[in-house]
């Protein structure tokens, strides 16, 4: 048996998108091994995401309990690693998101497996499969072998196109769950949304991203994507100033995105900046700085004051509409 | 209420140094290659240091790597760590082995709470936290944030981001998450792992830097530990990803909006 476990993710009563790009993965894994995708989906009444993720074609197994309401990795891992056992699986993935970084090291201390994180691709065939991972902020390309019986990875979910439906869902199966709760020693005491009309930015077909330059007036920033039905990003410096939420943070220690069409206003392209979004298809920079770094990587630049040329591309932009 | 804090700082290339891979696809080049403390865990150490001035207590770093690595240790010895621990290794390591020689650490020391970066910035994979927390089957807070902003009083006045329970005995954390902010409360010993929004490190001051010199480091080797050295993760091959070439200047808006729609497609 070589079988290949996704963890799955969900929230707001659905499957996350960024599962479907982690069960492709799997399913190249499992190419690669001749063994078979199964996906583990923890929660508490998770009544009919179960059949949902079937749907991929993919074995299911459920664990629905009070105790696995939140993600906390203290109980989630040891669920999951016995799963693992249970299945035979070779292989333990997820998506590269803040859950996935957050739970999977834990399953892989518990299997004594070793780990690559944000895997972009894989090689070689069988027990031999190896994983293509960025270091250094994306400046290198690292091949890794990983050396124990099991092998634990997340992958980054823009370099893998989402897993489709299946003419026959996989099967369901409940997975019994042990953990006490008076046992555990995390506790949940609070989740403050960020909430958004707008794409989520790791899948937005547009991205429109702001940085130090606009001195915390996002207004043109998010004028533009409006308009455009775009995501919005920003500089590590934007967050650091306050000025918009975290999770808007695109980057090395951000979020990776890969739209069709990135708009930086006001961001020098720091190589940590560059290492979440140069996957992109086309990067347009506008910066009042001939000389910013950006202007290297970007397909159009325009040297201009963003508060000027953002307002009148946003009116360009609901002219042609 | 006094806590005992062991921090994590690991030795990487500088994030503002340019790094290439030699040709034979081994390594990174080296020459002209600056190092420092990791800057997350200098954010874990500033974070010791505020919970100590606040709570009282002793704030220990261990650094796992090259001899070299003391300059890190004595770095973070001159922001105000009380001492340091250096386990020799040179060689290649993963996040799998360099928790099983920090669980080795831990359980020598028995602190209160580990403190580490949610990431080294030279191998990029946000591991060695959580798995430690499992080895020790401790609870864990990763990407440690906080709710005020960096610009914020408290942060001016050197708050603590977490907050240590008025039982002295548990410690509340403010997480950055997919969608949001969580909020955590973990029993100690924990291990917590910091973001970037945590805290503005301090620098070492001149007298600090003096005062770290004296400050004791002590030093082991690696094989003493008697855990499994051997990497879970080989590195076969380093490369450099393509480049992406730089396009054209465009003169004002029209000109973006007309390249955008005919030539790129793109609206
Ligand atoms: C460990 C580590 C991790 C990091 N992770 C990340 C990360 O994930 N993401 C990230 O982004 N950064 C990250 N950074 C920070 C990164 O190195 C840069 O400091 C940061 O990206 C700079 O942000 P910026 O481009 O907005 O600001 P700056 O570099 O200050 O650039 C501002 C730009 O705005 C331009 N400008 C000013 N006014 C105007 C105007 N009116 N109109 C047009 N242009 C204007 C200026 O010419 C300048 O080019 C990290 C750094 C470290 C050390
Ligand atoms: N060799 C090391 N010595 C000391 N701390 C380390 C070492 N490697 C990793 N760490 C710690 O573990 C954190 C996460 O590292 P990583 O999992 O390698 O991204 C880092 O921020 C460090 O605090």
């Amino acid at each position: 048996m070589s079988n290949v476990l996704i963890v799955a993710e969900h929230g707001a009563g659905a499957i996350r998108k960024a599962t479907l790009h982690a069960l492709a993965a799997g399913q190249e894994i499992a190419r690669r091994t001749g063994g078979q995708v199964h996906a583990a989906l923890l929660g508490k009444g998770l009544g009919p995401l179960a059949a949902d993720l079937a749907a991929y074609g993919v074995e299911v197994h459920v664990a629905d309990a009070p105790v696995l309401e939140r993600p906390l990795a203290e109980a989630f891992a040891p669920v999951l690693a016995d799963l693992a056992k249970a299945i035979g699986a070779t292989h333990v993935g997820a998506a590269a998101t803040a859950f996935g970084k957050d739970v999977l090291p834990r399953v892989a201390a518990r299997l004594e497996a070793g780990m690559a994180t944000e895997v972009l691709g894989f090689g070689g065939d069988g027990a031999n499969v190896t994983f293509r991972r960025p270091m250094w902020a994306g400046n290198v390309l690292a091949e890794v072998e990983i050396a124990t019986a099991v092998k634990v990875f997340t992958v980054r979910t823009t370099e893998f196109a989402p897993a489709q439906r299946a003419a026959a869902p996989g099967a369901v199966h409940a997975v019994a769950v042990s953990i006490d709760p008076a046992a555990l020693r995390t506790r949940h005491a609070g989740f403050r949304e960020v909430k958004s009309e707008r794409p989520e930015l790791t899948e937005a077909r547009v991205v429109v991203a702001g940085g130090r330059g606009t001195k915390g007036d996002f207004a043109p920033i998010e004028a533009l994507a409006d308009a455009l039905g775009a995501a919005v990003g920003a500089s590590r410096a934007a967050v650091d100033a306050g000025w918009v939420p975290n999770d808007w943070q695109v980057g090395q220690t951000g979020k990776v995105v890969a739209p069709e069409l990135y708009v930086a206003a006001g961001i020098s392209g720091a190589i940590q900046h560059l290492a979440g979004m140069k996957g992109s298809k086309v990067i347009v920079a506008v910066n009042k700085d001939p000389d910013a770094p950006i202007f290297q990587f970007a397909d159009y630049g325009l040297v201009a004051d963003l508060f000027q040329a953002l307002p009148a591309l946003t009116a360009k932009v609901k002219a042609e509409k | 209420m006094a806590l005992k804090i062991l921090v994590t700082a690991k030795r990487v290339e500088d994030p503002e140094s340019k790094i290439r891979v030699r040709p034979d696809g081994a390594g990174i080049v080296t020459e002209g290659v600056n190092y420092k403390l990791n800057p997350f865990d200098e954010i874990a150490v500033e974070e010791a240091l505020r919970l100590k001035e606040r709570h009282g207590g002793e704030v220990v770093v261990v650094s796992i790597g090259v001899d070299k690595s003391q300059t890190e240790l004595r770095a973070a010895l001159a922001m105000g760590a009380d001492r340091a621990i250096l386990v020799r290794h040179d060689g290649p390591l993963d996040p799998a082995v360099v928790s099983a020689m920090l669980q080795k650490i831990v359980e020598a020391e028995k602190p209160d709470l580990v403190l580490m970066g949610k990431q080294s910035i030279d191998d990029d994979q946000n591991q060695a936290g959580q798995y430690l927390a499992e080895r020790l089957r401790w609870p864990q807070a990763t990407f440690a944030s906080k709710e005020a902003s960096l610009e914020s009083e408290a942060e001016q006045k050197k708050d603590p981001g977490v907050v240590l329970g008025a039982d002295g005995r548990s410690l509340t954390v403010v997480r950055e998450v997919d969608g949001g902010v969580e909020t955590l409360v973990l029993a100690l010993p924990a291990v917590v792992t910091t973001d970037l929004r945590l805290n503005k490190p301090r620098f070492a001051s001149l007298p600090g830097i003096m005062k770290a010199k004296k400050k004791p480091l002590q030093e082991l080797a690696a094989a003493a530990l008697g855990v499994d050295l051997a990497p879970k993760v080989v590195v076969k091959r380093l490369s450099e990803p393509p480049a992406r070439k730089g396009g054209v200047k465009v003169a004002d808006v029209e000109e973006l909006w007309k390249k955008l729609h005919e030539e790129a497609k793109a609206l």
